[in-house]
């Protein structure tokens, strides 16, 4: 049940990027999709009622450095955790790119407007 | 060999970063050290052929590490990007001087070199997405380099949908995660043979085929390129045209189709679909166009067909399993024309933006009897519009001919004639550029124009070069299995690639 | 120009006035005091990285937003001209350096690329403990200067106002 609200809200986004007329508008659609990516990462990761992957000294053997098997039977999936790191990383970028563009298409046109940004054509 | 793996990634990846130091004053060191790296990678890539191996980064085992694989069709990408950049980077040594951020310029085209080198290295779908989205930033960043009002606009359509692109991309290898629970190529693909495929695959099956056939520009997603090529500056629309709607598009669907998932004959005729509406959409929309670079944009979605054709032959011929020797033959086929392309087509962006350096203008209406002033540029473009239409000795004819047979030996001989139809709409598109720009007579406002020289005319004198001489890799047998046998092998085992590899025991 | 001038000095002499750029007083008080903290906090979150939540991104996004404070505090000439464009750049270009560095080390020492080469030969330390993990600490120090620095120039680089036709740069 999360997952098709996950897919949801990816469907939002996309119609966002699709439908809408401002240029902004535009990006905050792209955003949303790329939120809803990221949060589909993470809920796949999930266990009921596991704790955070995180260790520290209760999770860890007095004398031989080993880690608690208990540990790995209850912590969520900690792949998707990093997954979802580096694809914000990347959105970051993009989203930095595409706003000063959008500001650049603003210096130049004047207008936010796509319906008047068509000097391509054809 | 495979210790020189990270090399690829490494060595640009380095240089894009040490390159913005020297700044406007070391402006030439700067062009000569790229320029040098990029030729050392075209040696380093000549010196892989026909070797497979598989790198372990850091000496981590394949459950908890990352690998980079190199096999017949990585070997085969390889060389085909590395020619691409090498030729381009040369090129854009004298071409970019009208532009005044050039150091930036060349840390971007280090970054897209690497990424796309990383791109058809990597073993697992993690970093195969990371490796796009670096090669697709530097692309958005590149296509908007002049800052003009048209490249601006151009760079932003082409942003809009390559996100969107990436963002289906992401979710699919969410799914794939989801419900095999491995990362790893290898061990997905042993995971997906043991339980077949369920719904939740089966969905994230065509999210792949949408997010990069918008990658590839295949026809219902083409919307972006006429644009973004045709704005960019010459050397980047020879790279985009040339080896990023390749490696990024065809090259990440084919690799995840074949090796990971399996083939079936509805994907397979879903490609040939996507292919000839490609071929076709992209010939009659290309023939009406006045502007030289809009109608080379245009004449790449139409030669992209050709490949997901081959390519989609090759998977319906083999999930029927058939003789697989015409499934091989197919394959062939798609794999060579795109190759070819890759070279013809650079060129061909190459000389227009020698000719747009020359005469100012890109539109071919005002051009005319350019022959007489740009005699190497002409000679170039002949060259390539003779191998992409597909006369006899030079190397497009080949891969069309191969195709044919394929097409023929299969029974669907509906398929050949289409094949044969679009290659006479390239012959009419191309005969009007030749008619319109280097025939005729002279404008009076272009009495002056004289021939660019230097690294512009080496770099499209060794492209023409090479596509005369690429048909050799087909009809010399000792060449054919080397490098392009292997690849084809590659594909024609499918899923059980890895395990031939060796990859499953580490 | 003396408005400037007063606002530079109030750096070193304590005494802050309300000047024609920037917020109001009270905000650039609180914000000189606090940019210090934030500094410290960001630095924190870098180092201790492979024990607590954070790392190397996290780290260089809270050092990058000391500066926006005072960017957006106190205008945009006199963050410029504390840390110039040319110098965030070479700053930017040093992380990146440093990380394909450790990267490299590991072919030197070890033979394999991005080998944890720390891994209890040169350097062995216990769990849990700052000085342990191998190579991530110095892997987590480059990223976040490298993504501290390039975040301020992607803030820097935004705030070029662009009226009509002109866009002002520098």
């Amino acid at each position: 049940m999360p997952y098709a609200l996950c897919f949801l809200l990816f469907m939002i986004g996309l119609y966002c990027a699709v439908v809408k007329k401002n240029l902004v508008k535009i990006v905050i659609g792209l955003a949303i999709m790329e939120y809803a990516v990221n949060l589909f990462l993470i809920m796949l990761g999930y266990r009921t009622g596991g704790t955070a992957p995180i260790l520290d000294k209760t999770y860890i053997e007095a004398g031989t450095n080993k880690i608690v098997a208990n540990f790995i039977n209850t912590s969520v999936d900690p792949l998707p955790q990093a997954l979802v790191l580096t694809a914000i990383v990347i959105s970051l970028g993009s989203l930095a790119l595409i706003i000063s563009i959008s500001i650049r298409i603003y210096g130049k046109y004047g207008t936010f407007d796509i319906t008047e940004i068509r000097r391509l054509k054809g | 060999m495979t210790k020189v793996l990270p090399a690829f990634v490494l060595i640009p990846l380095v240089m894009a970063f040490v390159l913005p130091v020297f700044g406007k004053k070391g402006k030439n060191i700067a062009t000569v050290l790229a320029n040098l790296v990029t030729i050392t990678l075209f040696v380093l890539a000549i010196a892989c052929i026909g070797k497979s191996g598989v790198y372990q980064v850091g000496n981590w085992s394949i459950r908890v590490g990352i690998i980079l694989v190199l096999d017949g069709l990585s070997s085969l990408m390889l060389l085909a990007i590395n020619l691409v950049s090498a030729a381009a980077m040369l090129f854009s040594a004298r071409y970019m001087e009208q532009y005044t951020a050039k150091s930036k310029y060349l840390s971007l085209f280090m970054l897209m070199v690497a990424a796309m080198n990383g791109l058809v290295l990597a073993g697992d779908l993690f970093n195969l997405f990371v490796f796009l989205e670096i090669a697709s930033l530097a692309s958005y960043a590149l296509v908007g380099f002049g800052c003009e009002h048209e490249e601006l606009e151009a760079s932003f359509k082409y942003m809009v949908l390559g996100s969107v692109a990436s963002s289906f991309i992401l979710f699919a290898i969410a799914l794939v995660y989801g419900n095999t629970a491995y990362l790893n190529m290898a061990c997905i693909s042993k995971s997906i043979q043991a339980s077949g495929l369920n719904i939740g695959l089966t969905f994230a099956l065509a999210l792949f085929i949408v997010g990069f056939g918008l990658k590839a520009a295949l026809v219902p997603f083409h919307a972006w390129l006429p644009d973004a090529h045709s704005s960019a500056p010459a050397p980047i629309s020879a790279m985009l045209s040339g080896i990023i709607i390749k490696t990024l598009g065809v090259y990440a669907l084919t690799r995840i189709l074949f090796n990971i998932f399996g083939v079936s004959i509805s994907v397979g005729w879903l490609l040939i679909t996507l292919g000839l509406l490609s071929m076709i959409a992209g010939a009659f929309l290309a023939i009406g166009q006045w502007d030289f670079k809009r109608l080379l944009a245009y004449s790449s979605i139409s030669q992209i067909g050709y490949v997901v054709l081959g390519i989609g032959l090759g998977a319906t011929l083999l999930a029927k399993k058939a003789n697989p020797a015409w499934a091989s033959l197919a394959l062939l086929g798609g794999l060579f024309h795109l190759v070819n392309h890759a070279v013809y087509k650079s060129l061909l962006f190459l000389t227009s933006g020698s000719v747009e350096m020359s005469t100012g203008t890109r539109q071919l209406k005002e051009m005319g009897g350019l022959a007489q002033r740009l005699p190497v540029t002409r000679t170039a473009c002949t060259v390539a519009s003779a191998s992409i239409v597909g006369i006899p000795p030079f190397s497009g004819f080949w891969s069309k001919l191969i195709l044919v047979i394929a097409a023929v030996q299969a029974g669907l001989y509906w398929i050949a004639a289409i094949i044969v139809f679009v290659s006479l709409c390239t012959l009419i598109m191309y005969l009007k550029v030749q008619r319109y720009a280097f025939l005729g007579e002279l404008p009076e406002n272009l009495q002056q124009i004289k021939e660019n020289k230097g690294s512009m005319l080496v770099a499209m004198a060794v492209l023409a070069f090479l596509c005369v001489l690429m048909g050799l890799l087909v009809i010399i047998p000792s060449l054919r299995d080397s490098i392009l046998k292997p690849a084809v092998d590659v594909l024609t085992v499918g899923p059980k690639h890895w395990e031939i590899a060796g990859i499953l025991k580490m | 120009m003396e408005q400037e001038q007063q606002n530079s000095n109030t750096m070193q002499t304590g005494k802050i006035s309300n000047g024609t750029k920037g917020m109001t007083v009270i905000v650039k008080t609180v914000s000189s005091w606090v940019k210090v903290l934030i500094f410290l906090f960001g630095i924190n979150i870098v180092l201790f990285g492979h024990l607590t939540p954070g790392g190397g991104f996290a780290g260089g996004v809270i050092l990058a937003s000391s500066y926006v404070l005072l960017m957006l505090a106190f205008g945009r000439e006199f963050v410029e001209e504390n840390l110039p464009l040319p110098l965030a750049s070479k700053l930017d270009c040093l992380g990146a350096f440093m990380f394909a560095l450790v990267a490299i080390l590991g072919i030197v020492l070890g033979g394999s690329f991005f080998l944890n080469f720390l891994y209890q030969k040169y350097l062995p330390g216990q769990p849990l403990h700052l000085v342990s993990a191998g190579i991530i600490p110095l892997a987590n120090i480059a990223i976040g200067l490298k993504v501290g620095a390039s975040l301020f120039l992607i803030t820097l680089m935004l705030s070029i106002s662009c009226k009509g036709r002109e866009c002002r740069f520098e």
